[in-house]
């Protein structure tokens, strides 16, 4: 339930060619859309896949998961920025893992599906990362810690023109920008 | 009947002489909502240019455009320089006559004939590469530019290009008013939205997707393809450009935690920012300047939904502009100003789908243009009578355009999908 969309692209590369971090999809690519959702990998440590257990194979792990619960992403009601309940709990975690990494820095981009103005929408997606983020400082989180941007509706998950699709794409990723090396859980 | 008409059959048939130097205006005059017949004669040599020609005089919607077919190049079936057979002419329901020819020193002459006057009424002539193949088709264009304005007083929009945002590279792309010349205008691996003319054609702006999380205001020269990002537009996050008519100022939107605001700086020196609208927690976007450049429309959400406010060009006397209190209350967006400064263009919601919408300043009249599918961003051309926008009533969304004088409409094809249209002024001037 929690490994959501974030870390499908890494884990789906990772399932197929075991080196995720290591051959990283080529920065090249016109929109490498999904390197603004994933959490920066370094090389060697594939997300989810600790190894042959070796020494440190725990702590990758814990690591990994520490990441997915950073990069899971929530949703939001057509032409809203309210947090949903359900939501809750993922924001919850996020920010008790950020209160344990001071040193973390993230960054909420928020989206909108295709429907309503596509000018509007940018100021929809930057309301529903602002959303999170106000979420995140009421519990206690530095707002200096959180950068927000929107994307509007220009950068779909979903290309379909369907309720299902319209779902997804209206939603908040989470972005490590510094820290993320070294992880501590919180306690 | 047309009342032209009538007065063709009352006149004897004269074999006036074609005397090249008059340039009387008799016969014809261009009355708005009456399109006379226009034949465009066949052009031996110019197959491009006639091609071009005739479909910009269709496209302007002022005429009623009777296509000849043009000869083949080698059965020698041109006028050659026997008299025009006028009566025929007019028997095709045509009141004028254009005739293209080439000249000796490379330009291209247009004729324009007066039927039922049987006599030249003028002729122009430009430079221009005749092959009308990639640059070389602004050229013809700006020919037929100056046949509309020779035959009818009013300008055309031959001469113009389009910008697109394609969402399948979401890089800015241009084409000529005419849906030819399709090209990129924005580097590769760059995403950007919202793109926006400078009033001379010269430079463009648009919000950029910046990999660091901000959305610079980014200038580009067309020319050179030199991109500028504006001051304080880095590391921040800004969208919706506008430029003034003079080129001196863009005005757009900068989104903060305390809201959205709208900012205009000096994009001649690039300095000197200035706040135009104040308020927290309300959002201000999409700005457009009047053609006087004392006005700016755009959107605000500060009575709760979207709708359509202005203000003076310096941020002061901002009024609720189209009112929506006339059981028309969807949210509205993306206002656009006519060049002739006498209605804003906007989108609105209507049953859950925006539909094209235009506000005529003076009698504060609203008229809804578009019901069929989704259609949004509209784009005044030039010649305050055209509109582009964005329709995805044939599927995926592409570019239109509609005469608000016929309710004529047509599709700009684009081979993705097509949003946030913005139409250029005039391109260029012929010869001075």
């Amino acid at each position: 339930m929690r490994r959501r969309l974030g870390f499908v692209p890494c884990a789906l590369l990772a399932l197929a060619a075991a080196g995720c971090g290591k051959k990283a999809t080529p920065e090249v690519a016109p929109l490498p859309r999904d390197s603004a959702m994933a959490p920066p990998s370094r090389p060697g440590t594939p997300p989810g896949n600790p190894g042959p257990g070796g020494p440190g194979g725990g702590a990758e792990a814990g690591r990994a998961a520490l990441l997915a619960d950073l990069g899971n992403v929530i949703h939001f009601d057509y032409d809203q920025d309210a947090i949903k309940a359900e939501d809750r709990p993922i924001l919850d975690r996020k920010a008790a893992i950020l209160k344990a990494n001071p040193t973390l820095r993230i960054r909420i981009s928020g989206h909108a599906d295709e429907r309503g103005s596509d000018e509007y929408n940018l100021v929809l997606g930057n309301k529903r990362a602002l959303a999170a983020k106000n979420y995140l400082m009421a519990q206690g989180v530095d707002a200096a810690r959180i950068d927000i941007t929107s994307f509007g509706e220009e950068r779909p998950v979903d290309s379909g023109s369907n309720e299902a699709a319209w779902a997804k794409n209206r939603r908040d990723e989470f972005e490590i920008i510094a820290g993320g090396d070294r992880l501590v859980p919180p306690k | 009947m047309k009342p032209w008409l009538l007065g063709i059959l009352v006149l004897p048939v004269l074999a006036l002489p074609l005397a090249a130097q008059d340039t009387v205006r008799v016969g014809i005059t261009y009355q708005p909502g009456i399109r006379p017949g226009l034949v465009v004669l066949p052009s031996p040599g110019l197959d491009s240019v006639h091609a071009i020609v005739a479909r910009d005089l269709d496209y302007s919607d002022r005429f009623e455009v009777i296509a000849l077919a043009q000869p083949s190049a080698t059965d020698g079936t041109g006028r050659s320089g026997a008299p025009l057979n006028f009566a025929f002419y007019r028997t095709l329901g045509a009141a004028l006559a254009v005739e293209l020819l080439p000249a000796p020193n490379g330009e291209v002459i247009a004729r324009l004939y007066d039927l039922a006057a049987e006599r030249l009424r003028t002729e122009v002539s430009l430079p221009m590469d005749r092959s009308g193949v990639g640059e070389g088709r602004l050229g013809v264009h700006r020919l037929a530019d100056e046949i509309i304005r020779l035959a009818t007083g009013q300008a055309g929009i031959a001469a113009t290009r389009l910008l697109l945002l394609n969402d399948e590279d979401k890089r800015i792309w241009r084409v000529d008013a005419d849906g030819a010349g399709l090209l990129p205008v924005t580097p590769a691996g760059i995403q950007v939205v919202s793109p926006a003319w400078s009033a001379d054609g010269g430079r463009i702006a648009y919000t950029q997707f910046a990999r660091d999380g901000s959305r610079p205001i980014v200038l580009q020269v067309l020319a050179t393809g030199t991109r500028t990002t504006l001051p304080t537009t880095g590391g921040t996050q800004n969208i919706t450009p506008a430029f003034s008519p003079d080129g001196r100022s863009l005005v757009f939107a900068r989104m903060a935690e305390q809201g959205v605001a709208l900012y205009a700086l000096n994009v001649q020196d690039l300095c000197c920012v200035e706040r135009l609208t104040g308020g927290r927690f309300a959002e201000n976007f999409s700005p457009a300047y009047s053609p006087d450049g004392r006005r700016i429309v755009f959107v605000s959400t500060r009575a709760g939904g979207q709708q359509i406010y202005a203000m003076g060009a310096d941020g002061t006397d901002q009024e609720l502009l189209v009112p929506f209190d006339f059981g028309s209350t969807g949210n509205s967006n993306a206002p656009d100003w006519s060049p002739d400064g006498a209605t804003i263009a906007f989108h609105r919601e209507v049953g859950g789908a925006p539909q094209i919408w235009t506000f005529a300043l003076a009698a504060r009249s609203l008229k809804q243009l578009t019901s069929l599918g989704r259609n949004q961003d509209p784009s005044w051309a030039p010649d305050g009578r055209h509109i582009a926008f964005v329709s995805d009533r044939s599927g995926r969304r592409q570019m239109f355009v509609v005469d608000t004088e016929t309710g004529r409409v047509r599709q700009i094809m684009t081979p993705s999908t097509a949003r946030l249209p913005a139409w250029s002024r005039s391109l260029g001037r012929p010869r001075q």
